[in-house]
């Protein structure tokens, strides 16, 4: 090797070794911002958890779930009317808001003109109705169940009505964009072999969106049994008596644990913290089948 | 506009010289000399038209197509041969502001006719794709889908299913596994199984729009083998970016072109020539006409 490319050599190490412009102190400065920035939420929210959970965890036994809300057996009271009150309300909700908004959707996506006004101003309220607060369908449910007669508003069907309208934006939206996802391809596919726009829907597209619709069903579902404002609204109160029906008396898990936090006696502000993280493990569950369901069955086209 | 150019280069076989060869193979496929136009058409186009909104996108298309034969539609890109196809089954009806001026015949009746249903239109003639699109389903279902949802009578549904694979020559390669999901399929199948489900519904006409431009050359050659044993019993209109596949696959050929508009600049396709494969590719009557197939411009 001559002197000469040698000493080219050494000048290009020089220049690409030695102290990384990336490791120098403002860099370091604003990456340090950064991971403040990302674990800010995540901490707080783990600290959250961990101190209800420890504040809980007497509470973590199976009278928890089986007994209902008691003021002779303070230290036994469960949860059984808030757990039985919130499935009974999710599936209501789910009968009532699963087919309007695939209806609403199916609707929006394969037979409205696009280019209409109407449909147009349909699409951006649609957007504005997913971001109205809870508590106005409450008060839109606490009308409709006045106009239907009932006196005693905080029965199955009045909540899941609440829940249904607050879901069913997000319902529409996502099953409109499942639909959307199934692509034009398969739809013309179909039509040139004489099949009717509806047939077209109901048997190629429908069924191909369906993982979709689930998933963001679900989603909306797991927001719903979270929710205690339109409940309270509702008049939802304490109750010792399973539900058996639509119009029977009804609680839910939110309500309950909103109940008995407020209470002065320790025993039931632990069973509240122990509710807290069971309703946290449903919630964190039905997302976790949602996305599982996306995962596993979504095509990518 | 592009491609054209590029393609004809790697073919390779525009000069006048090189043509001979290819012009002889056409003319193997016809026993007896064919007469200009076709005497018995299953369908005609008179005078036709079609907008997309103010857009003139194809001007006054007069065609017809011979029972039994392959016609090709080609030209270079925007030159409105596969918005020609899309008339041909009413699938144009599906582009929002699309209309259409003119007389389409299906054995003398115009399809576009106030009467007339196009779902029914497009059980008669029947549609293969660019992109091979079967349905997410069974290849079993794929194949029964068109007669399910048009409601055949259907004496035996594995018959129909056998035939039409058979039909396309996929059946060896499929009869085991007509259970499976069609989405595993290779190309080239999928595109055979897309005309097995055209076929299952006992079309008269299918229409082909670049069925092979999504296949590598194998499975294109066989898709080519497919047309010309299908054409015994169908009408075959297809459209095509390749000029090797017209004058291989096809009977007669319509040559189209854009022309642009003097004022708007906006391109409005027409036919140029409409003769048999033989004659376009080897004696074109139209300047532009060889032009195209010689490379000199697309």
């Amino acid at each position: 090797m001559s002197l000469a490319t040698r000493t080219a050599s050494d000048a290009v190490t020089a220049s690409l070794t030695g102290k990384s412009k990336d490791r120098d102190v403002r860099s370091m400065v604003f990456l340090g911002a950064l991971w403040f920035s990302l674990f800010f939420g995540v901490v707080v929210l783990l600290a959250l958890i961990i101190d209800t959970a420890i504040a809980g965890a007497p509470r973590f036994d199976l009278q928890l779930f089986t007994e209902y809300e008691s003021r002779i057996n303070r230290d036994g009271t469960g949860f059984r009317a808030g757990i039985l009150g919130s499935v009974w309300l999710m599936a209501t909700t789910a009968l009532m808001a699963i087919p309007l908004g695939i209806g609403a959707a199916v609707y929006l996506e394969e037979f409205a003109d696009k280019k209409s006004r109407v449909a147009r101003i349909i699409e951006i309220n649609l957007q504005n109705l997913a971001a109205v607060p809870s508590i106005i369908y409450g008060m839109l449910a606490v009308a409709i169940m006045g106009l239907l007669g009932y006196v005693y508003k905080g029965i199955v069907l009045g909540g899941a009505f609440a829940l249904a309208l607050l879901i069913l934006p997000v319902v529409i939206i996502t099953t409109r964009e499942a639909i959307r996802a199934v692509p034009s391809d398969i739809r013309h596919g179909s039509l040139a072999l004489g099949a009717t726009v509806w047939q077209t829907t109901w048997r190629n597209t429908l069924p191909s969106a369906v993982p979709g619709i689930a998933t963001g069903t679900i989603l909306g579902l797991s927001r719903a049994i979270g929710e205690a404002a339109p409940l309270l609204i509702l008049g939802l109160a304490t109750v010792r008596d399973d539900p058996t029906g639509i119009e029977s008396k009804v609680t839910a898990l939110p309500i309950q644990i909103y109940n008995l936090s407020a209470m002065s006696q320790l025993e039931y502000q632990v069973a509240a913290s122990a509710a807290i993280i069971v309703l946290l493990v449903l919630i964190l569950g039905m997302n976790a089948l949602a996305i599982f369901i996306r995962n596993k069955f979504q095509r990518s086209w | 506009m592009s491609k054209m150019p590029a393609e004809a280069t790697a073919n390779g076989t525009h000069t006048p010289h090189s043509e001979a060869p290819m012009t002889t193979f056409v003319s193997q496929a016809g026993h007896e000399p064919l007469p200009k136009l076709p005497p018995d058409p299953v369908m005609e186009t008179k005078a036709l038209n079609v907008f997309y909104g103010d857009f003139h996108a194809v001007h006054d298309v007069d065609l017809a197509f011979g029972r039994n034969e392959i016609t090709a539609l080609i030209g270079p890109s925007g030159c409105g041969k596969s918005t020609v196809l899309r008339c041909l089954n009413r699938m144009n009806d599906l582009v929002p502001g699309a209309r259409v001026e003119g007389e389409v015949t299906y054995h003398g009746q115009n399809i576009y006719a106030k009467d007339v249903d196009p779902i029914a239109v497009r059980t008669h003639i029947g549609m293969v794709f660019q992109k091979p699109n079967p349905f997410p389903k069974s290849i079993y279902d794929n194949i029964a889908y068109g007669p399910r949802v048009t409601g055949m009578k259907v004496d035996s549904m594995d018959d129909l299913v056998e035939e039409a694979l058979r039909g396309a020559a996929l059946w060896d390669e499929v009869k085991d596994k007509l259970k499976q999901s069609a989405i595993g399929l290779s190309g080239g199948q999928q595109q055979r199984l897309c005309i097995a489900r055209t076929i299952a519904t006992k079309p008269d006409v299918i229409l082909m729009d670049e069925p092979c431009s999504a296949l590598d050359p194998i499975a294109t050659a066989r898709i080519e083998d497919l047309m010309l044993e299908l054409k015994d019993d169908y009408t075959i209109v297809i459209v095509t970016h390749n000029m090797q596949q017209a004058a291989r696959v096809s009977d007669r050929t319509a040559f189209f072109t854009a022309k642009p508009d003097k004022t708007t600049g906006n391109r409005t396709g027409q036919l140029v020539e409409y003769d048999l494969t033989n004659t376009i590719f080897s004696n074109p009557s139209d300047q532009r006409t060889e032009d195209y197939i010689s490379g000199r411009f697309g």
